[in-house]
C-alpha cells in the first residue's frame, strides 16, 4: 500500500522571546541561526527522515518552500546532493504557495500510486520574514520537515483520502525583490481567506469519503496565528479536544513546514489506527484524511526532542544580523573571493556529499580525498565513504574572535569514530561550552561571507535523542 | 654530498625600519636595505652579478629588484616558499656562490603588507591547502589550535598555559626595546599579556606578532673572497629545508604538539653546521614567533628543551637575552611584525651584527653559532628553514 514510511523534523535550537520583539507578548518562536535557510533546515530534516533508511532506496526529493535563496535554480538538487540521493532521481521546487508542503505531499502520494517511482522524499522548510516588530514577525517561526511517501508493508500511516480547493485571494504575498511578507487586513485573512476555505477543503473531503467528524482522533491544520487556529474549529464539527497543539508558543508558524511538523506531531503521539484529519491553507486548501500505522518511529524523529533542547537568544537585535535586517559594521564583514564555481563543481562529492577516501590497501580513511594514500603512499586505491553520519570528538578546537562575520567561529580538528580527521567548523555552540573530546555529529550549514549561496558541513555538539 | 659548510660568507648586510610605514614605497623600503648593504660591504652596486628575492604577495618577476636597483640585464629570481621565502632566496643564492658560478651577489627580503587592508589577513583556502569545510583561514586560528592542545596534552591549566606565553611574549618585547628599527617598542608586563584581548582562544593580543613592511638584504661571496671585503664576515654552517606533506587537517595520527617538518629541517641544518647540543653550542636563535605558541614549540622541536618543559625553560630564564641561548635577541616576529618575505634576511641580520660585536645594548657574549628558524603554511604541510651561522676561526 501507498503511505507514510518515515518522518523527520527540525527545529533550530534558537528562540527568540516574543517579548523581545515587544514588550508583553507571550511565548517565544523557532528561529534559524545565523548559519541555517531553508535548505540547511531541509536536509537535516531529510537526514532525521532518512535515519535507518538506504539513501539508494531514494526515487525523488521535492523541496517546498517560500523561502528558496534561488529565484532561478533549484534548491531541490542542492538537498538531494547533500542528502547523498542518486542521480537518476526526480527533483523539484514546490516554490511560493504557503500550502506548498502539501502540494509537494500530494504529488509525491499521485507518483507513487502512478508507479513513477518507489519513494519519494517531501521536505519542507520556512524562515520567513515580517517586517521588525511586525503581527508577522511575531507569528513566524523557522522549522523543517521531512515525509517520505512509498509502497510500503509497514506504514507509519496510510493516506486515504485527499481533496483540493484553489482559490484566488491578494491576502498574504510577497513579491519578486521584497524581504517581507505583506498581508491584508488581519480579520480579512482569517474570515474569508483561511477559515472559509479551509473549512470548504474539509467539508468537501468529509462528504467526498462519508466522513463524520467526530470519527477522528487528531485534527491537524495549519494556522497563520493562534486566534485564528482556536476560532477554526467551531463550524467543522471538531471539539477543541480534537485539535492537535499548533505550538504557536513554542515554535510559531513555519509556512510550508507547518502543517507537516504539527502532522510529524500528531504522528508522534497517535495510537495505531487512529485517523487523523489534516489541511493545509494559502491559495487555497489541500485536506487529507490519514491512518495511522502499527509502524512508529522513535522519538528522535519527532519533534518533542526540540521542545527543551533549546537556547533563547536575549538580545533581538543579534537575531536583526541574523537575518540580515540590521547591517553588519563594515569592518566585521568576511571579505572573501567568491569560489571558484568550477572548483566547486569539482570537489562537489567532498564539499556537499562530504566523501572522504578510505584507503583500500592500508585503510585509512582521509577527507577530502587525495590521489595518493597519506599513510601507505598506495596511488588510486580508494573506496568512496559518506563522513556527513559519522560521529566524531574535537581533537582541538580555538574561537576565532579576528575572523569577522556574525557570530565567533569556532574552528576544530575533529577526529572520527571509525578513523579519519575532519578540519572544520563548530556550530550552535559558545567557547564556554567547548572542550577538547566533545562528542559532535555533521550538519549543513551555510558558509560565510559568501556573494552566492554556499553550504558546507559543519559540526556541532552531539544531542541527546529522545 | 659535501654540504654548504664554511664555503660562502656574509660580507655587508642591511635593513630597512620595519613597522606601518604609510609614506614609504616598495622602492623606498628596497633602496633602504640594499643601500645599506651595499655601504656595509664596501661594494658598488655594478660588483653584483645576481640577485635573489624573497617576496610572498608585494612582487613578482626579477625586475621587482631591477627596477628600483637599476640592476640592468644581469640574473635576479624570485623565491616564494611562504614564511621561508627570504632564508630560502638566501639558500639558492648561497649556492649558486658554493657552485662557483658568481663571486658576489645579493639576497633581498621584502613585503609591504600595510597598503591593503586587513581583509588581506582573511584568505580563501586553496590549493595546496584544501579543506573542504573551512573555506577560510586566519594565521591565528592555525596557532591557536596548537595552544589548545598543548595546554591539554602538557596538561597545563588555561591560567598556566597563558602564563607561559606570556613570558614569552614579555621577553621578546624587552629585547625589541633595544631594537632601533622595530616596529613596536613597548615593554609589557605579564598581567598585561594574560588579560589581553583574545585573538584566537586561547592566544590574545601579545600572542600574535604584528604585520608591518620591510625590507633586508645580504651580499655574499665564496669564503675564500670574504677577506677582500671585510675581516668579520660571517660564515654558513649549514642549512637544512624542508616541505611536509602529512596535513594535521586530514591525519588523525598527527599531533599539534610539534611539528616534524622542524625536527627534520633541524636535523639537516645540525648534521651540516655539526651542532649535537644545540643548548650548549648555539648563542643565538631568531624563530619564527609568529605566535608566542609557536615560539614555546619550535624550542622543543629544535632540541632547546625536551619536550614538554619549555615552561620550565621559560620560567628558568634560559631564552633570555643574558640566559643560555638567547631566542629573538632583536624582538623576534614580535617587535618587527612580518612582512613575510623580509622576516628571515631580517633575522640574518641580527645574527650578524651581533657576531659582529655591533648589537648595540643587546649584545650578547655568546654569539660563536646561531640560527634562524622559518616555518610557514599549513600544519603537517609546513615548509620550515634552519639556517646556521658562524663567526670566521
Amino acid at each position: 500500500m501507498v503511505g507514510i514510511i518515515s518522518y523527520g523534523s527540525y527545529i533550530p535550537k534558537w528562540r527568540l522571546s516574543r517579548n523581545a520583539i515587544a514588550t508583553g507578548l507571550k511565548g517565544e518562536k523557532a528561529i534559524a541561526g545565523f548559519d541555517e535557510d531553508s535548505i540547511t533546515m531541509a536536509v537535516e530534516a531529510g537526514v532525521n527522515c532518512l535515519n535507518n533508511i538506504g539513501r539508494d532506496s531514494i526515487d525523488g526529493v521535492i523541496f517546498c518552500t517560500t523561502t528558496s535563496p534561488y529565484l532561478e535554480k533549484q534548491a531541490a538538487s542542492v538537498v538531494a546532493k547533500a542528502l547523498d540521493l542518486r542521480r537518476d532521481i526526480f527533483t523539484a521546487d514546490s516554490l511560493g504557495c504557503l500550502r506548498g508542503g502539501t502540494i509537494g505531499l500530494q504529488i509525491a502520494l499521485d507518483m507513487v500510486k502512478a508507479g513513477s517511482a518507489k519513494r519519494i522524499l517531501v521536505t519542507a522548510a520556512d524562515c520567513r520574514l515580517g517586517a521588525p516588530e511586525s503581527g508577522m514577525e511575531k507569528d513566524f517561526g523557522d522549522g523543517a520537515a521531512a515525509i517520505l511517501v512509498g509502497e510500503t508493508e509497514k506504514p507509519v500511516a496510510v493516506i486515504q483520502g485527499s481533496y483540493s480547493v484553489s482559490n484566488e485571494l491578494m491576502d498574504v504575498w510577497r513579491l519578486a525583490g521584497e524581504t517581507f511578507v505583506s498581508m491584508e487586513e488581519d480579520r480579512f485573512i482569517e474570515e474569508e481567506g483561511y477559515k472559509k476555505t479551509v473549512r470548504e477543503a474539509v467539508n468537501g473531503l468529509m462528504q467526498k469519503y462519508g466522513a463524520e467528524p467526530k470519527s477522528f482522533a487528531k485534527a491537524v491544520f495549519y494556522t497563520p496565528n493562534l486566534k485564528s487556529y482556536q476560532g477554526l474549529p467551531k463550524g467543522l464539527g471538531l471539539n477543541p479536544e480534537q485539535m492537535q497543539d499548533c505550538l504557536y508558543d513554542r515554535i510559531g508558524n513555519t509556512g510550508t513546514s507547518y502543517p507537516l511538523l504539527l502532522l510529524v506531531s500528531a504522528l508522534e503521539d497517535a495510537k495505531a489506527e487512529d485517523k487523523i484529519l489534516f489541511a493545509s491553507y494559502g491559495d487555497g486548501s489541500d485536506a487529507f484524511i490519514l491512518e495511522a500505522g502499527r509502524t512508529s518511529q522513535d522519538g528522535a524523529q519527532g519533534i518533542r526532542r526540540f521542545f527543551e533542547n533549546k537556547t533563547t537568544v536575549e538580545d533581538y537585535r543579534r537575531y536583526l544580523k541574523w537575518r540580515g535586517i540590521l547591517p553588519l559594521d563594515k569592518g566585521k564583514a568576511v571579505l572573501i573571493p567568491r569560489t571558484s564555481l568550477k572548483a566547486m563543481m569539482r570537489r562537489q562529492d567532498e564539499i556537499l556529499r562530504m566523501y572522504g577516501a578510505k584507503c583500500k590497501v592500508c585503510g585509512t580513511i582521509q577527507y577530502p580525498p587525495q590521489r595518493i594514500c597519506t599513510q601507505c603512499h598506495s596511488k588510486d586505491q580508494f573506496d568512496q565513504v559518506r563522513l556527513s553520519d559519522k560521529k566524531g570528538e574535537v581533537y582541538t578546537w580555538t574561537a576565532d574572535f579576528g575572523a569577522g562575520g556574525l557570530e565567533t567561529p569556532i574552528i576544530t580538528l575533529t577526529n572520527l569514530e571509525g578513523g579519519g580527521r575532519v578540519f572544520c567548523i563548530i556550530t550552535d555552540t559558545t567557547a564556554q561550552e567547548m572542550s577538547v573530546g566533545l562528542p559532535v555529529e555533521f550538519v549543513l550549514r551555510k558558509s560565510y561571507g559568501q556573494t552566492i549561496p554556499e553550504y558546507i558541513w559543519k559540526v556541532r555538539p552531539t544531542q541527546i535523542k529522545a | 654530498m659535501e654540504g654548504i659548510k664554511d664555503k660562502v660568507a656574509i660580507v655587508g648586510m642591511g635593513c630597512s625600519q620595519f613597522g606601518e610605514l604609510w609614506e614609504k614605497s616598495e622602492e623606498d623600503l628596497i633602496v633602504e636595505a640594499v643601500y645599506e648593504a651595499y655601504e656595509d660591504a664596501g661594494i658598488d652596486p655594478k660588483d653584483i652579478q645576481a640577485a635573489w628575492l624573497g617576496n610572498v604577495r608585494t612582487a613578482m618577476r626579477g625586475s621587482a629588484l631591477a627596477i628600483p636597483l637599476k640592476l640592468e640585464f644581469i640574473p635576479i629570481s624570485r623565491v616564494e616558499n611562504q614564511c621561508c621565502s627570504g632564508t630560502d632566496a638566501f639558500r639558492n643564492a648561497c649556492y649558486a656562490v658554493a657552485a662557483g658560478v658568481y663571486d658576489i651577489v645579493l639576497v633581498v627580503g621584502f613585503e609591504k603588507l600595510k597598503d591593503a587592508g586587513p581583509e588581506r589577513m582573511t584568505a580563501r583556502y586553496n590549493y595546496p591547502d584544501i579543506f573542504p569545510q573551512v573555506p577560510i583561514g586566519l594565521a591565528a586560528q592555525e596557532f591557536a589550535l596548537k595552544g589548545t592542545r598543548y595546554f591539554h596534552d602538557y596538561k597545563l591549566s588555561f591560567e598556566d598555559g597563558k602564563r607561559m606565553l606570556s613570558k614569552i611574549a614579555v621577553k621578546n618585547h624587552h629585547n625589541g626595546m633595544m631594537s632601533p628599527k622595530a616596529q613596536f617598542h613597548k615593554e609589557i608586563t605579564i598581567e598585561q599579556a594574560m588579560k589581553a584581548p583574545m585573538i584566537a582562544s586561547p592566544l590574545g593580543l601579545f600572542d600574535a606578532c604584528g604585520v608591518s613592511d620591510g625590507a633586508a638584504a645580504a651580499i655574499i661571496t665564496r669564503t675564500d673572497m670574504a677577506t677582500n671585503f671585510r675581516d668579520d664576515y660571517v660564515l654558513v654552517k649549514g642549512i637544512g629545508l624542508v616541505s611536509g606533506a602529512k596535513q594535521a587537517a586530514l591525519q588523525s595520527d598527527v599531533d599539534l604538539i610539534h611539528f616534524e617538518e622542524n625536527v627534520r629541517a633541524a636535523e639537516m641544518a645540525y648534521r651540516e653546521a655539526g651542532i649535537t647540543d644545540p643548548l650548549k653550542q648555539l648563542g643565538l636563535a631568531e624563530l619564527h614567533d609568529c605566535f608566542t605558541i609557536t615560539e614555546a614549540i619550535t624550542c622543543e622541536d629544535l632540541g632547546f628543551c625536551p619536550r614538554g618543559k619549555i615552561k620550565e625553560y621559560v620560567d628558568a630564564g634560559v631564552f633570555e637575552l643574558d640566559g643560555e641561548l638567547g631566542v629573538n635577541t632583536d624582538g623576534g616576529l614580535k617587535c618587527f611584525g612580518h612582512p613575510l618575505g623580509a622576516s628571515g634576511i631580517r633575522m640574518i641580520y641580527e645574527l650578524y651584527k651581533q657576531m659582529q660585536y655591533k648589537a648595540g645594548p643587546r649584545q650578547r657574549k655568546k654569539v660563536r653559532l646561531g640560527l634562524t628558524h622559518n616555518l610557514g603554511g599549513t600544519t603537517g604541510a609546513y615548509s620550515v628553514m634552519v639556517a646556521i651561522f658562524g663567526q670566521r676561526d
